[in-house]
Protein backbone atom coordinates (compact mmCIF):
# COMPACT_ATOMS: atom_id res chain seq x y z
CA UNK A 1 0.00 0.00 0.00
CA UNK A 2 2.79 2.20 0.54
CA UNK A 3 3.23 5.00 -2.31
CA UNK A 4 4.97 8.05 -2.79
CA UNK A 5 5.39 10.84 0.04
CA UNK A 6 1.96 12.80 0.52
CA UNK A 7 2.63 14.40 3.92
CA UNK A 8 6.04 15.43 5.33
CA UNK A 9 6.70 17.40 8.22
CA UNK A 10 9.97 18.17 9.88
CA UNK A 11 10.48 19.83 13.12
CA UNK A 12 6.66 21.60 12.42
CA UNK A 13 6.55 24.02 15.27
CA UNK A 14 3.42 26.41 15.93
CA UNK A 15 2.59 29.11 18.87
CA UNK A 16 -0.39 30.99 19.49
CA UNK A 17 1.23 33.88 21.47
CA UNK A 18 3.22 32.83 24.26
CA UNK A 19 1.59 29.10 23.71
CA UNK A 20 3.78 27.13 22.15
CA UNK A 21 1.48 24.35 20.95
CA UNK A 22 3.44 22.25 17.93
CA UNK A 23 7.09 21.48 19.91
CA UNK A 24 8.27 20.14 16.96
CA UNK A 25 6.62 17.22 14.72
CA UNK A 26 8.84 15.32 12.30
CA UNK A 27 6.05 12.35 10.28
CA UNK A 28 5.66 11.36 6.87
CA UNK A 29 2.31 9.94 5.11
CA UNK A 30 2.55 7.86 2.33
CA UNK A 31 0.06 8.12 -0.46
CA UNK A 32 -2.69 5.45 -0.22
CA UNK A 33 -2.12 4.96 3.46
CA UNK A 34 -4.86 5.65 6.22
CA UNK A 35 -2.54 7.60 9.40
CA UNK A 36 -3.87 7.69 12.40
CA UNK A 37 -3.51 10.59 14.73
CA UNK A 38 -4.29 10.09 18.48
CA UNK A 39 -3.35 11.78 21.82
CA UNK A 40 -5.37 13.62 24.70
CA UNK A 41 -7.14 16.49 24.61
CA UNK A 42 -4.92 19.28 24.10
CA UNK A 43 -1.86 17.70 22.22
CA UNK A 44 -1.95 19.52 19.17
CA UNK A 45 -3.55 17.35 16.75
CA UNK A 46 -6.18 19.31 15.29
CA UNK A 47 -3.69 22.67 15.22
CA UNK A 48 -1.31 20.06 13.28
CA UNK A 49 -4.13 19.03 11.17
CA UNK A 50 -5.12 22.73 10.09
CA UNK A 51 -1.45 23.36 9.55
CA UNK A 52 -1.55 20.36 6.73
CA UNK A 53 -4.26 22.45 4.60
CA UNK A 54 -3.10 25.95 6.58
CA UNK A 55 -5.62 27.13 7.58
CA UNK A 56 -2.96 27.77 10.25
CA UNK A 57 0.54 28.92 9.48
CA UNK A 58 3.38 27.27 11.07
CA UNK A 59 6.07 28.99 13.02
CA UNK A 60 8.88 26.94 12.09
CA UNK A 61 9.82 24.00 9.96
CA UNK A 62 8.94 22.39 6.84
CA UNK A 63 5.76 21.05 6.07
CA UNK A 64 4.82 19.87 2.32
CA UNK A 65 2.36 18.02 0.70
CA UNK A 66 2.60 15.93 -2.48
CA UNK A 67 6.22 17.40 -2.97
CA UNK A 68 4.90 21.24 -2.15
CA UNK A 69 5.17 23.29 0.08
CA UNK A 70 2.76 24.24 2.44
CA UNK A 71 2.17 28.07 1.92
CA UNK A 72 5.48 29.05 0.78
CA UNK A 73 7.00 28.86 -1.95
CA UNK A 74 11.15 28.61 -2.43
CA UNK A 75 13.46 30.26 -4.85
CA UNK A 76 17.37 29.29 -3.55
CA UNK A 77 17.30 29.55 0.00
CA UNK A 78 14.60 32.11 0.76
CA UNK A 79 11.09 31.62 1.34
CA UNK A 80 8.07 33.26 -0.13
CA UNK A 81 4.52 33.67 0.97
CA UNK A 82 1.95 32.69 -1.22
CA UNK A 83 -1.01 34.86 -2.22
CA UNK A 84 -4.42 33.93 -0.60
CA UNK A 85 -4.91 32.73 -4.15
CA UNK A 86 -2.13 30.29 -4.16
CA UNK A 87 -2.90 29.04 -0.99
CA UNK A 88 -7.14 28.49 -1.93
CA UNK A 89 -5.69 26.56 -4.88
CA UNK A 90 -3.29 24.39 -2.60
CA UNK A 91 -6.59 23.66 -0.27
CA UNK A 92 -8.56 22.41 -3.51
CA UNK A 93 -6.60 19.07 -3.47
CA UNK A 94 -7.07 18.55 0.22
CA UNK A 95 -10.56 17.74 1.96
CA UNK A 96 -11.29 18.30 5.60
CA UNK A 97 -13.65 16.76 7.39
CA UNK A 98 -14.58 18.61 10.96
CA UNK A 99 -15.61 17.40 14.11
CA UNK A 100 -18.89 19.61 13.39
CA UNK A 101 -19.66 19.32 10.27
CA UNK A 102 -19.47 22.58 9.13
CA UNK A 103 -22.34 22.02 6.34
CA UNK A 104 -23.41 25.25 5.15
CA UNK A 105 -26.97 25.33 6.70
CA UNK A 106 -28.40 27.47 4.06
CA UNK A 107 -28.04 24.92 1.74
CA UNK A 108 -29.28 21.37 0.77
CA UNK A 109 -27.51 18.46 1.19
CA UNK A 110 -27.20 18.23 -2.69
CA UNK A 111 -26.25 21.82 -3.01
CA UNK A 112 -23.38 22.05 -0.24
CA UNK A 113 -21.54 18.76 -2.11
CA UNK A 114 -22.21 20.94 -5.64
CA UNK A 115 -21.00 24.14 -4.10
CA UNK A 116 -17.33 23.79 -4.09
CA UNK A 117 -16.92 22.30 -7.96
CA UNK A 118 -19.29 24.52 -9.32
CA UNK A 119 -17.80 28.08 -7.14
CA UNK A 120 -14.26 26.95 -7.08
CA UNK A 121 -13.15 24.82 -10.14
CA UNK A 122 -15.98 26.61 -12.05
CA UNK A 123 -17.55 23.28 -13.33
CA UNK A 124 -20.76 23.13 -14.71
CA UNK A 125 -23.61 22.45 -12.61
CA UNK A 126 -25.30 19.26 -14.14
CA UNK A 127 -21.52 17.79 -13.98
CA UNK A 128 -21.65 18.76 -10.36
CA UNK A 129 -24.91 17.73 -9.93
CA UNK A 130 -24.60 14.16 -11.26
CA UNK A 131 -21.53 14.17 -9.00
CA UNK A 132 -23.16 15.28 -5.95
CA UNK A 133 -25.63 12.50 -6.21
CA UNK A 134 -23.28 10.22 -7.09
CA UNK A 135 -21.41 11.11 -3.92
CA UNK A 136 -24.71 11.35 -2.10
CA UNK A 137 -25.31 7.76 -3.09
CA UNK A 138 -22.32 6.51 -2.07
CA UNK A 139 -22.43 7.84 1.80
CA UNK A 140 -26.13 6.39 1.59
CA UNK A 141 -27.98 9.47 1.37
CA UNK A 142 -29.84 9.25 -1.60
CA UNK A 143 -33.32 9.98 -0.36
CA UNK A 144 -31.78 12.71 1.50
CA UNK A 145 -30.47 15.25 -0.82
CA UNK A 146 -32.73 18.04 -0.41
CA UNK A 147 -32.80 18.16 3.21
CA UNK A 148 -31.18 20.82 4.83
CA UNK A 149 -28.10 20.22 7.15
CA UNK A 150 -31.02 20.91 10.27
CA UNK A 151 -32.90 18.27 8.58
CA UNK A 152 -30.41 15.34 9.37
CA UNK A 153 -29.09 13.62 11.75
CA UNK A 154 -25.53 13.98 13.12
CA UNK A 155 -25.01 10.75 11.38
CA UNK A 156 -26.03 11.96 8.46
CA UNK A 157 -24.94 15.51 8.14
CA UNK A 158 -20.96 13.97 8.70
CA UNK A 159 -21.71 11.67 5.84
CA UNK A 160 -22.58 14.87 3.88
CA UNK A 161 -19.68 16.54 4.72
CA UNK A 162 -17.46 14.05 3.64
CA UNK A 163 -19.60 13.27 0.42
CA UNK A 164 -18.76 17.53 0.31
CA UNK A 165 -15.04 17.04 0.53
CA UNK A 166 -14.67 14.33 -1.78
CA UNK A 167 -16.54 15.88 -4.59
CA UNK A 168 -13.51 17.82 -5.19
CA UNK A 169 -11.97 15.17 -5.67
CA UNK A 170 -8.96 15.50 -3.02
CA UNK A 171 -5.62 13.39 -2.90
CA UNK A 172 -5.85 13.58 0.65
CA UNK A 173 -8.22 13.89 3.17
CA UNK A 174 -7.96 15.27 6.64
CA UNK A 175 -10.56 14.14 9.51
CA UNK A 176 -10.53 15.64 12.76
CA UNK A 177 -12.48 13.43 14.83
CA UNK A 178 -15.30 13.04 12.78
CA UNK A 179 -17.38 11.09 15.23
CA UNK A 180 -16.70 12.28 18.35
CA UNK A 181 -19.73 14.66 18.25
CA UNK A 182 -22.13 11.75 17.26
CA UNK A 183 -24.29 9.45 19.20
CA UNK A 184 -23.14 6.44 19.60
CA UNK A 185 -25.50 4.55 17.49
CA UNK A 186 -24.28 6.86 14.72
CA UNK A 187 -20.73 6.34 15.21
CA UNK A 188 -21.03 3.07 12.81
CA UNK A 189 -22.37 4.78 9.98
CA UNK A 190 -19.77 7.48 9.83
CA UNK A 191 -17.34 4.84 10.25
CA UNK A 192 -17.89 2.53 7.43
CA UNK A 193 -18.40 5.44 5.12
CA UNK A 194 -14.51 5.87 6.20
CA UNK A 195 -13.14 2.09 5.67
CA UNK A 196 -15.26 2.26 2.03
CA UNK A 197 -12.93 5.45 1.58
CA UNK A 198 -9.92 3.90 2.71
CA UNK A 199 -10.17 0.72 1.14
CA UNK A 200 -10.61 2.67 -2.20
CA UNK A 201 -6.90 3.70 -2.14
CA UNK A 202 -7.50 7.06 -0.43
CA UNK A 203 -4.94 9.10 1.58
CA UNK A 204 -6.22 9.69 5.05
CA UNK A 205 -5.01 10.75 8.10
CA UNK A 206 -7.82 10.67 10.80
CA UNK A 207 -7.38 12.34 14.35
CA UNK A 208 -9.52 9.90 16.34
CA UNK A 209 -10.33 8.62 19.69
CA UNK A 210 -12.13 5.14 18.05
CA UNK A 211 -9.07 3.18 18.95
CA UNK A 212 -11.03 -0.01 17.52
CA UNK A 213 -11.14 1.74 13.94
CA UNK A 214 -7.21 2.44 14.12
CA UNK A 215 -6.37 -0.75 14.77
CA UNK A 216 -8.08 -2.29 12.20
CA UNK A 217 -8.27 0.49 9.23
CA UNK A 218 -5.08 2.04 9.80
CA UNK A 219 -1.55 1.92 8.23
CA UNK A 220 0.78 3.77 10.38
CA UNK A 221 -0.61 4.96 13.96
CA UNK A 222 1.55 8.17 15.89
CA UNK A 223 0.84 9.14 19.52
CA UNK A 224 1.33 13.02 20.12
CA UNK A 225 1.33 13.98 23.22
CA UNK A 226 2.35 17.89 24.37
CA UNK A 227 2.95 18.99 20.94
CA UNK A 228 5.45 16.53 19.89
CA UNK A 229 5.08 12.76 18.18
CA UNK A 230 5.74 10.39 21.07
CA UNK A 231 5.67 7.09 19.70
CA UNK A 232 4.44 5.62 15.70
CA UNK A 233 4.37 2.48 13.99
CA UNK A 234 1.72 0.71 12.91
CA UNK A 235 -1.62 0.35 14.89
CA UNK A 236 -1.80 -3.13 16.50
CA UNK A 237 2.04 -2.65 17.40
CA UNK A 238 1.34 0.92 19.08
CA UNK A 239 -1.60 0.01 20.36
CA UNK A 240 -1.04 -4.09 21.48
CA UNK A 241 2.91 -3.16 22.87
CA UNK A 242 2.85 0.44 23.52
CA UNK A 243 6.27 1.54 24.59
CA UNK A 244 5.94 4.36 26.18
CA UNK A 245 4.77 5.38 29.62
CA UNK A 246 2.55 8.19 28.19
CA UNK A 247 1.54 6.01 25.66
CA UNK A 248 0.50 3.77 28.07
CA UNK A 249 -1.14 5.64 30.43
CA UNK A 250 -2.91 6.95 27.40
CA UNK A 251 -4.10 3.90 26.32
CA UNK A 252 -5.24 2.86 29.84
CA UNK A 253 -7.80 5.49 29.72
CA UNK A 254 -9.44 5.35 26.42
CA UNK A 255 -9.21 1.50 25.74
CA UNK B 1 -44.30 17.46 13.35
CA UNK B 2 -47.08 19.37 12.00
CA UNK B 3 -48.48 16.48 9.75
CA UNK B 4 -49.38 15.18 13.31
CA UNK B 5 -51.14 17.63 14.31
CA UNK B 6 -53.61 17.91 11.70
CA UNK B 7 -53.99 13.77 11.51
CA UNK B 8 -57.39 12.76 12.44
CA UNK B 9 -57.30 11.87 16.35
CA UNK B 10 -59.84 8.76 15.95
CA UNK B 11 -58.30 6.35 14.68
CA UNK B 12 -55.39 5.09 17.00
CA UNK B 13 -51.93 3.83 14.93
CA UNK B 14 -52.51 -0.02 14.85
CA UNK B 15 -50.95 -2.07 17.62
CA UNK B 16 -51.34 0.73 20.11
CA UNK B 17 -54.29 -1.34 21.79
CA UNK B 18 -58.23 -0.33 21.70
CA UNK B 19 -59.26 2.86 19.71
CA UNK B 20 -59.75 5.56 21.86
CA UNK B 21 -63.27 5.67 24.09
CA UNK B 22 -65.28 8.62 23.26
CA UNK B 23 -65.08 11.31 26.94
CA UNK B 24 -67.21 14.06 28.22
CA UNK B 25 -65.44 17.37 27.78
CA UNK B 26 -65.85 19.25 31.42
CA UNK B 27 -68.47 21.76 31.82
CA UNK B 28 -67.03 23.90 34.78
CA UNK B 29 -67.64 27.65 35.58
CA UNK B 30 -64.69 29.57 34.13
CA UNK B 31 -63.25 32.47 35.71
CA UNK B 32 -64.56 35.62 35.67
CA UNK B 33 -61.72 38.15 34.49
CA UNK B 34 -63.13 41.30 35.81
CA UNK B 35 -60.36 43.51 35.67
CA UNK B 36 -60.24 42.66 31.51
CA UNK B 37 -63.89 43.85 31.72
CA UNK B 38 -63.29 46.82 33.37
CA UNK B 39 -59.93 48.19 31.76
CA UNK B 40 -62.01 47.43 27.70
CA UNK B 41 -64.47 49.63 29.01
CA UNK B 42 -61.88 52.22 29.82
CA UNK B 43 -60.42 52.01 26.51
CA UNK B 44 -63.89 51.90 24.25
CA UNK B 45 -64.45 55.39 26.22
CA UNK B 46 -61.45 57.14 25.78
CA UNK B 47 -61.35 55.95 22.33
CA UNK B 48 -64.95 57.24 21.81
CA UNK B 49 -63.63 60.58 23.24
CA UNK B 50 -60.92 61.02 21.27
CA UNK B 51 -62.96 60.17 17.75
CA UNK B 52 -65.74 62.33 18.70
CA UNK B 53 -63.33 65.52 19.61
CA UNK B 54 -61.74 64.97 15.74
CA UNK B 55 -65.03 64.83 14.72
CA UNK B 56 -66.24 68.11 16.05
CA UNK B 57 -63.30 69.53 15.58
CA UNK B 58 -62.55 72.51 13.03
CA UNK B 59 -61.29 69.90 10.17
CA UNK B 60 -63.05 69.52 6.60
CA UNK B 61 -63.06 65.76 6.42
CA UNK B 62 -64.39 65.76 2.76
CA UNK B 63 -60.84 67.80 2.17
CA UNK B 64 -58.80 65.02 3.25
CA UNK B 65 -60.74 62.66 0.76
CA UNK B 66 -60.32 64.55 -1.76
CA UNK B 67 -56.85 65.55 -1.72
CA UNK B 68 -55.91 61.51 -0.53
CA UNK B 69 -56.13 61.34 -4.57
CA UNK B 70 -54.77 64.62 -6.00
CA UNK B 71 -51.94 63.82 -8.52
CA UNK B 72 -49.36 66.05 -6.86
CA UNK B 73 -49.73 63.96 -3.78
CA UNK B 74 -49.44 61.07 -5.64
CA UNK B 75 -46.38 62.80 -7.72
CA UNK B 76 -44.55 63.07 -4.11
CA UNK B 77 -45.84 59.76 -2.41
CA UNK B 78 -43.80 58.33 -5.82
CA UNK B 79 -41.02 60.40 -4.79
CA UNK B 80 -40.84 59.91 -1.51
CA UNK B 81 -41.04 55.66 -2.52
CA UNK B 82 -37.80 56.79 -4.94
CA UNK B 83 -35.87 58.74 -2.06
CA UNK B 84 -36.70 55.92 -0.01
CA UNK B 85 -35.61 52.72 -2.00
CA UNK B 86 -32.90 54.41 -3.34
CA UNK B 87 -31.44 55.51 -0.38
CA UNK B 88 -31.65 52.58 1.17
CA UNK B 89 -29.82 50.52 -1.90
CA UNK B 90 -26.59 53.01 -1.17
CA UNK B 91 -26.97 52.47 2.41
CA UNK B 92 -26.94 48.47 2.19
CA UNK B 93 -24.08 49.04 -0.35
CA UNK B 94 -22.13 51.08 1.82
CA UNK B 95 -23.00 49.18 5.01
CA UNK B 96 -21.35 46.05 3.27
CA UNK B 97 -18.20 48.12 2.01
CA UNK B 98 -17.95 49.25 4.97
CA UNK B 99 -18.53 46.07 7.44
CA UNK B 100 -16.80 44.48 5.40
CA UNK B 101 -13.66 46.99 5.70
CA UNK B 102 -14.38 47.42 9.39
CA UNK B 103 -13.49 43.29 9.82
CA UNK B 104 -10.52 43.84 7.94
CA UNK B 105 -7.64 43.10 9.05
CA UNK B 106 -5.71 45.55 7.16
CA UNK B 107 -5.82 48.41 10.12
CA UNK B 108 -6.09 51.35 7.61
CA UNK B 109 -9.38 50.36 5.75
CA UNK B 110 -10.60 49.39 9.21
CA UNK B 111 -9.64 52.78 10.43
CA UNK B 112 -11.59 54.24 7.47
CA UNK B 113 -14.38 52.42 8.28
CA UNK B 114 -14.50 53.12 11.70
CA UNK B 115 -14.23 57.20 10.82
CA UNK B 116 -17.19 56.86 8.28
CA UNK B 117 -19.05 55.33 11.16
CA UNK B 118 -18.43 57.85 13.71
CA UNK B 119 -18.83 60.49 11.43
CA UNK B 120 -22.15 59.73 10.03
CA UNK B 121 -23.59 57.91 12.83
CA UNK B 122 -22.48 61.21 15.45
CA UNK B 123 -24.34 64.20 13.43
CA UNK B 124 -28.02 64.28 13.00
CA UNK B 125 -29.03 62.95 9.34
CA UNK B 126 -30.88 66.77 8.88
CA UNK B 127 -27.62 68.93 9.71
CA UNK B 128 -25.83 66.78 7.16
CA UNK B 129 -28.86 67.17 4.61
CA UNK B 130 -28.21 70.88 4.88
CA UNK B 131 -24.46 70.22 4.55
CA UNK B 132 -24.80 68.48 0.93
CA UNK B 133 -27.99 71.28 0.45
CA UNK B 134 -25.34 73.96 1.29
CA UNK B 135 -22.19 72.39 -0.39
CA UNK B 136 -21.60 75.15 -3.32
CA UNK B 137 -21.09 77.93 -0.56
CA UNK B 138 -17.46 75.98 -0.07
CA UNK B 139 -16.59 74.02 -3.63
CA UNK B 140 -17.78 75.88 -6.25
CA UNK B 141 -16.63 73.36 -8.49
CA UNK B 142 -16.91 69.10 -8.40
CA UNK B 143 -13.26 68.79 -9.83
CA UNK B 144 -12.35 64.86 -10.50
CA UNK B 145 -9.64 65.96 -12.57
CA UNK B 146 -9.66 64.99 -15.92
CA UNK B 147 -12.41 62.44 -15.34
CA UNK B 148 -15.20 64.96 -14.43
CA UNK B 149 -15.22 68.44 -13.63
CA UNK B 150 -19.17 70.73 -13.61
CA UNK B 151 -21.04 73.26 -10.82
CA UNK B 152 -21.50 71.95 -7.88
CA UNK B 153 -25.35 73.90 -7.77
CA UNK B 154 -25.75 71.75 -11.26
CA UNK B 155 -24.82 68.72 -9.83
CA UNK B 156 -26.85 68.82 -6.06
CA UNK B 157 -30.15 68.66 -7.58
CA UNK B 158 -32.68 68.08 -4.70
CA UNK B 159 -32.35 64.35 -5.70
CA UNK B 160 -28.74 64.17 -5.18
CA UNK B 161 -28.56 66.27 -1.97
CA UNK B 162 -31.49 64.05 -0.42
CA UNK B 163 -30.13 60.55 -1.80
CA UNK B 164 -26.39 61.45 -0.58
CA UNK B 165 -28.12 62.82 2.80
CA UNK B 166 -30.30 59.88 3.74
CA UNK B 167 -27.87 57.36 1.84
CA UNK B 168 -24.66 58.03 3.58
CA UNK B 169 -25.86 58.66 7.03
CA UNK B 170 -28.06 55.25 6.28
CA UNK B 171 -24.53 53.63 5.27
CA UNK B 172 -23.36 54.14 8.56
CA UNK B 173 -26.01 52.42 10.25
CA UNK B 174 -26.34 49.57 8.21
CA UNK B 175 -22.28 49.39 8.40
CA UNK B 176 -23.13 48.31 12.14
CA UNK B 177 -26.00 45.72 11.01
CA UNK B 178 -24.02 44.33 8.72
CA UNK B 179 -20.75 43.80 10.92
CA UNK B 180 -23.30 41.93 13.37
CA UNK B 181 -24.77 39.77 11.55
CA UNK B 182 -21.33 39.09 9.72
CA UNK B 183 -20.09 38.29 13.48
CA UNK B 184 -23.01 35.70 13.79
CA UNK B 185 -22.07 33.39 11.49
CA UNK B 186 -20.38 30.85 12.91
CA UNK B 187 -16.32 30.69 12.36
CA UNK B 188 -16.72 26.96 11.24
CA UNK B 189 -18.10 28.19 8.00
CA UNK B 190 -15.67 30.07 7.16
CA UNK B 191 -13.16 27.49 7.97
CA UNK B 192 -15.19 24.54 5.52
CA UNK B 193 -15.35 27.23 2.84
CA UNK B 194 -11.50 27.74 2.82
CA UNK B 195 -10.97 24.75 3.53
CA UNK B 196 -12.81 23.47 0.10
CA UNK B 197 -10.63 26.02 -1.54
CA UNK B 198 -12.64 29.05 -1.85
CA UNK B 199 -11.83 32.33 -1.86
CA UNK B 200 -11.99 34.92 0.59
CA UNK B 201 -14.68 36.89 -1.54
CA UNK B 202 -16.17 33.55 -2.38
CA UNK B 203 -16.36 32.60 0.86
CA UNK B 204 -17.83 35.85 1.85
CA UNK B 205 -20.27 36.34 -0.95
CA UNK B 206 -21.58 32.61 -0.69
CA UNK B 207 -21.30 31.50 2.92
CA UNK B 208 -21.10 34.34 5.16
CA UNK B 209 -23.68 36.97 4.00
CA UNK B 210 -26.47 34.74 2.78
CA UNK B 211 -26.10 33.15 6.76
CA UNK B 212 -25.96 36.76 8.13
CA UNK B 213 -28.84 37.88 6.43
CA UNK B 214 -30.87 35.90 8.53
CA UNK B 215 -29.63 38.49 11.26
CA UNK B 216 -29.66 41.68 9.09
CA UNK B 217 -32.84 41.61 7.75
CA UNK B 218 -35.01 41.99 10.81
CA UNK B 219 -33.00 45.27 11.55
CA UNK B 220 -33.06 46.25 7.94
CA UNK B 221 -36.53 46.00 7.56
CA UNK B 222 -36.72 48.47 10.48
CA UNK B 223 -34.32 51.16 9.28
CA UNK B 224 -36.59 51.35 5.93
CA UNK B 225 -39.70 51.99 7.93
CA UNK B 226 -37.18 54.64 9.51
CA UNK B 227 -36.38 55.66 6.28
CA UNK B 228 -39.61 55.52 4.73
CA UNK B 229 -40.23 58.32 7.38
CA UNK B 230 -37.15 60.02 7.90
CA UNK B 231 -37.32 60.73 3.97
CA UNK B 232 -40.20 63.26 4.98
CA UNK B 233 -36.75 65.67 5.95
CA UNK B 234 -35.94 66.13 2.76
CA UNK B 235 -38.93 68.46 2.25
CA UNK B 236 -36.17 70.42 3.67
CA UNK B 237 -34.25 70.54 0.91
CA UNK B 238 -36.70 71.22 -1.77
CA UNK B 239 -36.99 67.95 -2.79
CA UNK B 240 -41.19 67.46 -3.24
CA UNK B 241 -41.69 64.41 -1.69
CA UNK B 242 -45.05 63.16 0.36
CA UNK B 243 -44.76 65.73 2.87
CA UNK B 244 -43.30 69.10 0.80
CA UNK B 245 -46.23 67.94 -1.97
CA UNK B 246 -48.96 68.01 0.94
CA UNK B 247 -48.10 71.13 2.71
CA UNK B 248 -47.87 72.87 -0.79
CA UNK B 249 -51.68 72.48 -0.97
CA UNK B 250 -51.53 73.06 2.80
CA UNK B 251 -50.59 76.35 2.73
CA UNK B 252 -52.04 77.88 -0.32
CA UNK B 253 -55.40 76.22 0.42
CA UNK B 254 -55.04 76.88 3.89
CA UNK B 255 -55.89 73.37 4.70
CA UNK B 256 -52.73 72.75 6.75
CA UNK B 257 -54.74 70.02 9.35
CA UNK B 258 -56.00 68.16 6.36
CA UNK B 259 -53.14 67.84 4.28
CA UNK B 260 -51.09 66.74 7.74
CA UNK B 261 -53.69 63.73 7.91
CA UNK B 262 -53.45 62.77 4.19
CA UNK B 263 -49.61 62.66 4.31
CA UNK B 264 -50.05 60.66 7.59
CA UNK B 265 -52.24 58.56 6.02
CA UNK B 266 -50.08 57.64 2.92
CA UNK B 267 -47.00 56.96 5.45
CA UNK B 268 -49.16 54.66 7.38
CA UNK B 269 -49.77 53.05 4.30
CA UNK B 270 -46.13 52.63 2.95
CA UNK B 271 -45.45 51.22 6.21
CA UNK B 272 -47.81 48.72 6.66
CA UNK B 273 -48.02 47.81 3.09
CA UNK B 274 -43.87 47.13 3.48
CA UNK B 275 -44.10 45.32 7.13
CA UNK B 276 -46.39 42.25 5.34
CA UNK B 277 -43.38 42.21 2.80
CA UNK B 278 -40.79 42.44 5.52
CA UNK B 279 -42.50 39.30 6.93
CA UNK B 280 -41.97 37.17 3.97
CA UNK B 281 -38.79 39.07 3.43
CA UNK B 282 -37.61 37.34 6.88
CA UNK B 283 -39.39 34.05 6.47
CA UNK B 284 -37.18 33.24 3.07
CA UNK B 285 -33.97 33.89 4.85
CA UNK B 286 -35.27 31.69 8.08
CA UNK B 287 -34.49 29.20 5.33
CA UNK B 288 -32.54 25.95 6.53
CA UNK B 289 -32.09 27.29 10.36
CA UNK B 290 -35.39 26.10 11.08
CA UNK B 291 -36.18 22.76 10.91
CA UNK B 292 -39.75 23.74 9.26
CA UNK B 293 -40.57 27.00 8.28
CA UNK B 294 -43.59 29.08 10.53
CA UNK B 295 -46.94 29.01 8.60
CA UNK B 296 -47.99 32.29 6.62
CA UNK B 297 -50.75 34.05 8.08
CA UNK B 298 -52.55 32.47 5.07
CA UNK B 299 -51.72 29.60 5.93
CA UNK B 300 -52.74 29.50 9.80
CA UNK B 301 -55.89 30.96 8.69
CA UNK B 302 -56.05 27.93 6.35
CA UNK B 303 -55.45 25.42 8.94
CA UNK B 304 -57.12 27.18 11.88
CA UNK B 305 -60.60 26.65 9.07
CA UNK B 306 -60.09 23.10 9.01
CA UNK B 307 -59.15 22.53 12.03
CA UNK B 308 -62.07 24.20 13.95
CA UNK B 309 -64.34 21.43 14.06
CA UNK B 310 -61.75 19.67 16.34
CA UNK B 311 -61.79 22.41 18.43
CA UNK B 312 -61.00 20.58 22.04
CA UNK B 313 -57.91 19.13 20.60
CA UNK B 314 -57.39 23.01 19.31
CA UNK B 315 -57.28 24.23 22.42
CA UNK B 316 -55.68 22.21 24.71
N1 LIG C 1 -6.73 29.79 18.02
C1 LIG C 1 -6.11 29.45 19.16
N2 LIG C 1 -5.60 30.39 19.98
C2 LIG C 1 -4.97 30.06 21.12
N3 LIG C 1 -4.79 28.80 21.55
C3 LIG C 1 -5.28 27.81 20.79
C4 LIG C 1 -5.96 28.08 19.56
N4 LIG C 1 -6.34 26.90 19.01
C5 LIG C 1 -5.91 25.96 19.85
N5 LIG C 1 -5.26 26.48 20.92
C6 LIG C 1 -4.64 25.75 22.02
O1 LIG C 1 -3.77 24.81 21.47
C7 LIG C 1 -3.78 23.61 22.21
C8 LIG C 1 -3.93 22.42 21.28
O2 LIG C 1 -5.22 22.49 20.70
P1 LIG C 1 -5.76 21.40 19.69
O3 LIG C 1 -7.12 21.80 19.31
O4 LIG C 1 -4.77 21.23 18.61
O5 LIG C 1 -5.80 20.11 20.61
P2 LIG C 1 -6.31 18.66 20.24
O6 LIG C 1 -5.16 17.74 20.40
O7 LIG C 1 -7.01 18.70 18.95
O8 LIG C 1 -7.34 18.40 21.41
P3 LIG C 1 -8.80 17.75 21.36
O9 LIG C 1 -8.61 16.28 21.43
O10 LIG C 1 -9.45 18.28 22.61
O11 LIG C 1 -9.46 18.22 20.12
C9 LIG C 1 -4.86 23.73 23.24
O12 LIG C 1 -4.26 23.98 24.50
C10 LIG C 1 -5.65 24.94 22.80
O13 LIG C 1 -6.12 25.65 23.91
MG1 LIG D 1 -9.06 18.64 18.33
Amino acid sequence: MTGQLMVKAEGVHKSYGPAHILRGIDLEVRSGEVFCLVGPSGSGKSTFLRCINHLERIDGGRLSVDGELVGYRQKGDKLYELKDSEVAAQRRDIGMVFQRFNLFPHMTALANVMEAPVQVKGESKAVARERAERLLDRVGLGDKMGNYPSQLSGGQQQRVAIARALAMEPKLMLFDEPTSALDPELVGDVLDVMRDLAESGMTMIVVTHEMGFAREVGDSLVFMDGGVVVESGHPREVLGNPQHDRTKAFLSKVL
Amino acid sequence: MTDKLSKDPAPTPSGSGSPATPYEAIKAVPVRHYGRWISAVVVVVLLGWLVYAFSQGNIIWDTVWDKLFDSSIIDGLWNTIIISVASMALGLVLGIVFAVMRLSKNPVTGAVAWLYIWFFRGTPVYVQLLVWFNLSLIFEYINLGPIYKNETVDVMTPFMVALLGLGLNEGAYMAEIVRAGIQSVDEGQTEAAHALGMSQTKTMRRIVLPQAMRVIVPPTGNEFINMLKTSSLVSAVQYTELLRASSNIGSTSSAVMEMLFVASIWYLALTSVFSVGQYYLERRFARGSLRSLPPTPWQRVKTNLTTFKRSPEATR
